[in-house]
């Protein structure tokens, strides 16, 4: 357990403590219009109502991961490639989603 | 006092990068940012090595605040320019602390490593080396800091603000949603405490909203009473020190003080009251 509100790594796989029959969590990558992987790109969560609740910048592996509640969530990617937005319906257990960032 | 007393523009920061008596310094919890990368000339600090007590838990006192800024070469007179990543919480964090110990020239980076990076600007690999200085911190100044009794002291008299997300302030999630929730303290928030997310002061590149944005955030949406003092918190007070930097330093209120031990403290009291759900609560 981090004990600030900052971002862990997110290249790192999943912690073993972290119990996928219970926690809600949202991951995904960030590709560019190559279909590259993004490094460096801000991934915030938004909650139901649109209000912002986390962010991260993804690694080397364009990878982002929220731990969250089942529920509607929209995921914003900023990024010097341009930007995306996308809407997941999260429930239990692992919710995957690729950003293609654009100008 | 006027934003740009407290707040430098990237452009400006670039165009400043070799002036003499002014230091930057790069502020993050996560120093490998710094190591890939940083703002040319700009020395690092580590939120949790350099600016935490390594045995009790507190931040680093006079004396030690002294010792680290002299070894990072940091001159009393210096004009520092802090910034890091997260929107500048640990940036803000640690503005709070120059403050705190009444360094007389310090600013934020508007936007901070964001806005540098989504800017797509020159950082570096090459670490500097500044001499050692002599520095001297000031008093700790207990006007911009609140501690747990006076928190809860302040429910429904002072102005509260609580700056986690909103599913955090209603007790639904322990902590934000980039970290697993297991957590030993209770959810909720302090009774009477207004919710307003740190995120509502930053614009989405990081940088701050203007005054007018800001006023009508805390004064006319979530009912801050102006005639008040404001203790600001969050979880572990890193987030409310955006929001203590947003009151205090760009709008002006002369009382604002962070509460930085904040929910990991007050939600594992004993017999504390705690408000659950969206709504402020009563006294």
């Amino acid at each position: 357990m981090s004990d600030s509100c900052a971002a862990p790594d997110q290249d790192t796989a999943l912690p073993a403590s972290v119990d996928l029959e219970k926690e809600t969590v949202l991951t995904g990558t960030v590709v560019n219009d190559e279909g590259e992987l993004v490094q460096g790109a801000y991934v915030r969560l938004l909650d139901g109502t649109g209000e912002f609740t986390a962010e991260v910048v993804t690694g080397e592996g364009g990878q982002f991961r929220f731990f969250a509640a089942p529920g509607k969530w929209t995921l914003r990617a900023l990024s010097r490639y341009g930007d995306a937005t996308g809407e997941v319906e999260a429930v239990r257990g692992l919710n995957e989603t690729k950003l293609a960032v654009s100008r | 006092m006027a934003r740009e007393d407290v707040l430098v523009t990237a452009d400006w920061a670039e165009e400043n990068l070799d002036t003499p008596g002014v230091v930057f310094v790069e502020v993050d919890e996560d120093t490998s940012a710094y190591d890939s990368g940083h703002i040319k000339g700009a020395v690092k600090i580590d939120w949790r090595d350099d600016l935490q007590d390594p045995v009790r838990r507190d931040f680093v006192n006079q004396e030690q605040f002294s010792q680290l800024l002299s070894e990072r070469g940091i001159a009393n007179d210096d004009t520092v320019v802090l910034y890091g990543g997260n929107n500048n919480w640990f940036a803000a964090y640690a503005y709070w602390y120059f403050k705190l110990y009444g360094h007389a020239s310090v600013k934020l980076l508007d936007g901070g490593r964001k806005k540098w990076e989504l800017d797509a600007r020159e950082v570096v690999t090459e670490v500097p080396s500044r001499p050692a200085t002599s520095y001297v911190a000031g008093p700790l100044d207990w006007s911009l800091r609140a501690k747990r009794d006076e928190a809860e002291a302040a429910i429904g008299v002072k102005n509260l603000i609580d700056v986690r997300s909103p599913d955090e302030y209603a007790g639904r999630l322990l902590a934000p949603a980039h970290l697993p929730q297991e957590q030993s303290q209770r959810a909720g928030h302090i009774p009477t405490a207004l919710s307003v997310p740190w995120s509502k002061a930053a614009n989405e590149d990081g940088t701050f909203k203007s005054e007018a944005e800001l006023r009508e955030i805390y004064v006319d949406e979530a009912g801050l009473d102006e005639s008040k003092s404001t203790i600001a918190y969050c979880r572990i007070g890193e987030r409310s020190s955006h929001t203590w930097f947003a009151l205090r330093e760009l709008l002006g209120y002369e009382d604002v003080k962070n509460y930085d031990g904040s929910w990991t403290e007050y939600g594992s009291l004993v017999g504390v009251p705690i408000a659950l759900g969206d709504e402020p609560g009563t006294k």
